[in-house]
């Protein structure tokens, strides 16, 4: 049966972010660290 | 309506004292309109992954840090990060919203062509082609006045000094050129549009 290109072949509706895109920030913010010295604020990283 | 069991507000609270899941859930509620909102943006998957990850690791840095001041907005405030990233993404490229076709966008979707296909080239020649034909069957000098008129662009100004006759004669025979083209066109039913 012939193709019907005049259906639009675009979804939009999974618009959602990777799974690794999204691990990664919750991996970041784990690692995140604020250390408070005095009035002063550090970040420190932790791999 | 999906009933929120906790709120935005006690989400950023449990994760600004050391929750760490509060933030997976507040990912997790948002990620979808926050998504979206920049990739209607940029319509790249890539960049609008990139910004997505960027207005978040500024989210966590400003919570972390104890900046941010809630009043129960927490949703806006992303946006708000989202878009003047969008906007610095655009200020660094110094371009507007870029289309190319290797994603799922395509620039065709949007853009017609705007060239006849044949069935209406065929058409169009036919109706001129008729047009031509009723035209002929004029008086000569309505004909005259409508060729110089529609055909050679002229003005009435430059008819009237051609054909010797004033203005006013000029335009009074386009008009009736005009009035007779309507007539036959009527009386024999023609249809000249395509």
């Amino acid at each position: 049966m012939a193709k019907l290109y005049s259906e639009c072949p675009q979804k939009k509706d999974n618009l959602n972010p990777k799974k690794e895109t999204v691990d990664f920030l919750l991996n970041y913010s784990k690692a995140l660290s604020v250390i408070h010295y005095n009035d002063l604020k550090f970040e420190a990283l932790q791999n | 309506m999906r009933h929120e069991l906790i709120t935005d507000a006690v989400l950023v609270r449990n994760y600004m004292d050391g929750d760490e899941n509060a933030l997976s859930v507040l990912i997790h509620r948002h990620k979808q309109r926050i998504y979206s909102f920049i990739y209607s943006k940029v319509f790249d998957r890539d960049i609008t992954e990139d910004i997505f990850q960027d207005a978040f690791i500024k989210v966590i840095k400003n919570l972390k840090l104890g900046k941010y001041n809630e009043e129960g907005k927490f949703l806006p405030w992303v946006m708000r990060i989202s878009h003047n990233l969008v906007i610095d993404h655009f200020r660094k490229n110094n371009r507007m919203p870029k289309f190319d076709n290797s994603g799922e966008f395509s620039i065709f979707s949007v853009l017609g062509d705007n060239a006849l296909n044949a069935e209406k080239q065929i058409i169009k020649d036919q109706v001129e082609c008729d047009l031509r034909r009723i035209i002929e069957e004029l008086p000569e000098d309505q004909k005259e006045v409508l060729m110089m008129r529609m055909y050679k662009d002229m003005s009435f100004k430059e008819i009237s000094e051609r054909t010797g006759v004033s203005i006013n004669t000029a335009l009074g025979r386009m008009r009736y050129a005009l009035i007779n083209l309507r007539k036959v066109i009527d009386k024999n039913n023609i249809i000249l549009t395509n």
